[in-house]
């Protein structure tokens, strides 16, 4: 049985005395869709270099399934790569590409002629055999680079940042046809990139990296909605950071004085007492804005009052900044509106310079750090 | 219409050129090669085959099989030195310097250049005064095949390295990484697709050697003994020394042929090689 869980043990990384892995360690289970996310130079390709073998570990050690993978040479390891160049065989034929691994394994050519045309039909290119890469599109040079990684049937994908190279629209299409892939062969896939819009939509689980550390690792959701830290919550998505004093603490909520916004209430995921110094997270489409004073308003809502300073309409939602407090050229506070009808008020209504209330519900704020 | 007219306008000047300065020449040495030998050395214009009868001559085959053999081996050592000294410099942080290095060479006169090989080499050279510093008997490594290919591998060796240099530098290393990645060795990976993607480089690099290798003149005179005696030196022999002209355009008609008949085949291979249109 195919065993395609790796473990990360313990390994650091450095090159030219700079540390670019520091002792990092993390499991990825078998047949997960895993993501490693990250800025540039945070180390996440030197991690992912190294499961494929072409980087040496200072010290540490990985292991696929039972086996301890450290010192093997790329060839000799059951993982194959995605790679961000695609790195097709410009001399080769998309089928003789594709039949690349077959042929050093020295496979009878009527098994290989099966083999890779049961690949290339999975990635639809089948009418391409004959053609040469450079004939071929960005997305169907992608394609042929997952068939030739799959046809060895290797216990892990490994895919290097594979939908930088596509336009925007394309890059969708591949992430769908990617999940796609994943569920049809069932093998772990090691997702490396910076965009953290792709590292949502199609993992399993995500690890964030920074500067060599893995901040957090979890599933979407749980990183979005329950960031470890700033970083993590600044580079999933938009956000709004509140920092004050604990002034009070009332069951479930507790009160901040904020300098900039006043009086916040807020939900207490994490221990604090009176004094502490916190900073909450707020996502920009938890808030709500209203020209008028909503009429029902709850107990747990925060209410500010502010003007907006910016308007960025970007078709399926507007975003608003929002100067909050007395002193003018201020912090700004972003609010996202879906346009969908279940705000209270239409965005188009909303314009430049209008007085605003900000509301959120305080349980949709996160306590990010106790200071 | 119009097109064709402008192109034949631009296409001129290189047509002249080449008309003037290659076709032009050589069809002059194969017209001779057809003419009576005049008395006197230059020639009588009289159709004649004489030019050609040292096939007969076994002496002849003899310079023509040392002229293959010489060139041959010079310049499959001459690319297999060259391939692996582009990869370094092709990969390499000083590749600007190194490139340079290997120009320096061009400043000084060919000549020079072959006569400092017989300052190292020769009797009295450098090298069998260390041997017998060292107690050892001196050696005989001038004046002979050895000499001639050894100066014609150092000869020819820049204008190996330097096409083999821009071929490797525009191959993308990921190749490299994606058939080690898809299960060959380091030795696999570089002959299944290292080679293949360089191998115009590696192709103009054999003809920038083997041509001048096949014509060579100075290197078998100054360094070359009797088995080393190439078409290049009979040519220049029967042309100032037994002054027989017809003889000499038809050798070197015949020298002509071999080359033609070597691009052909090379640039054939090229061809039938390469991936679809790039």
């Amino acid at each position: 049985m195919k065993q395609g869980n790796i473990k990360i043990n313990s390994i650091s990384k450095s090159f030219d005395g700079v540390e670019v892995l520091k002792n990092i360690s993390f499991e990825i289970k078998d047949g997960e869709f895993f993501s490693i996310l990250g800025g540039s130079g945070c180390g996440k390709t030197t991690l992912l270099r190294m499961i494929a073998g072409f980087i040496e570990a200072d010290g540490g050690a990985i292991y696929l399934g039972k086996d301890d993978i450290t010192c093997l040479s790329p060839d000799k390891r059951d993982v194959n790569t995605i790679f961000q160049t695609y790195a097709l065989f410009p001399h080769l034929t998309i089928y003789e590409n594709i039949a690349f691994p077959l042929r050093l394994k020295k496979l009878n050519n009527i098994e290989i002629d099966r083999e890779v045309k049961k690949y290339l039909e999975m990635v639809k290119l089948s009418e391409h055999a004959n053609k040469y890469s450079s004939q071929l599109s960005g997305g169907q040079k992608q394609r042929v680079a997952i068939a030739r990684a799959l046809i060895n049937k290797p216990k892990v994908l490994l895919l290097d940042e594979p939908l930088s190279a596509l336009d925007a629209k394309l890059r969708q299409h591949m992430l769908i046809e990617l999940d796609n892939i994943h569920e049809e062969v069932g093998i772990t896939f090691v997702f490396v990139t910076h965009d953290q819009q792709e590292a949502l939509s199609v993992s399993d689980r995500i690890a964030v990296m920074k500067d060599g550390e893995v901040l957090q690792i979890g599933t979407p959701s749980e990183i979005y909605e329950s960031p470890a830290n700033a970083y993590v919550a600044n580079f999933i998505g938009e956000t709004n950071f509140i920092e004050g004093k604990v002034v009070d603490i009332e069951g479930k909520f507790g009160y901040l004085e904020s300098s900039n916004y006043g009086r916040i209430k807020f939900e207490l995921d994490k221990e604090v007492v009176v004094g502490n110094f916190v900073k909450l997270t707020i996502r920009p489409e938890k808030v709500k804005i209203s020209k008028s004073k909503p009429r029902y308003l709850d107990d747990n809502d925060n209410i500010l009052n502010g003007k907006i300073e910016e308007m960025i309409y970007s078709g399926f939602q507007s975003k608003f900044f929002v100067t909050v407090g007395n002193n003018v050229g201020d912090k700004l506070f972003s609010a996202f509106k879906q346009h969908v009808d279940f705000f209270e008020e239409d965005a188009e209504s909303i314009h430049w310079k209008d007085e605003v209330y900000v509301i959120w519900d305080s349980a949709d704020s996160f306590l990010l750090e106790v200071m | 219409m119009k097109n064709q007219r402008s192109g034949l306008v631009y296409s001129a000047p290189i047509t002249l050129w080449l008309t003037l300065l290659f076709v032009a020449p050589t069809l002059i040495v194969i017209v001779y090669s057809f003419l009576k030998k005049g008395i006197y050395g230059g020639v009588e214009w009289i159709f004649s085959v004489d030019g050609y009868n040292f096939f007969s001559s076994s002496y002849f085959l003899k310079v023509v099989w040392n002229t293959v053999e010489i060139s041959v081996i010079a310049t499959v050592i001459t690319v297999l030195i060259a391939i692996p000294t582009a990869l370094y410099i092709a990969t390499s942080k000083y590749k600007n310097f190194l490139l340079f290095l290997i120009i320096v060479p061009f400043w000084t006169n060919f000549l020079i250049r072959i006569y400092s090989w017989i300052a190292l080499l020769g009797n009295n050279g450098l090298l069998n005064n260390l041997l017998m510093k060292l107690g050892l008997e001196p050696h005989q490594f001038i004046y002979n095949k050895f000499a001639v290919i050894l100066v014609s591998v150092y000869a020819y060796l820049p204008y190996a390295i330097l096409p083999l240099y821009s071929a490797i530098e525009k191959f993308d290393f990921a190749i490299i990484d994606a058939a080690r990645d898809l299960g060959a060795s380091k030795m696999k990976a570089y002959t299944k697709t290292f080679l293949p993607n360089i191998k115009p480089g590696v192709v103009t690099a054999t003809l920038f050697t083997f041509i001048p290798a096949l014509g060579s003149y100075a290197i078998p005179k100054l360094v070359g003994g009797n088995d080393s005696q190439m078409l290049g030196n009979i040519i220049a022999r029967e042309l100032t020394i037994t002054r027989n002209w017809p003889k000499a355009a038809a050798i070197s008609t015949i020298l002509t042929i071999i080359t033609v008949i070597f691009i052909v085949v090379l640039s054939k291979y090229d061809k039938d090689h390469k991936g679809g249109k790039v």
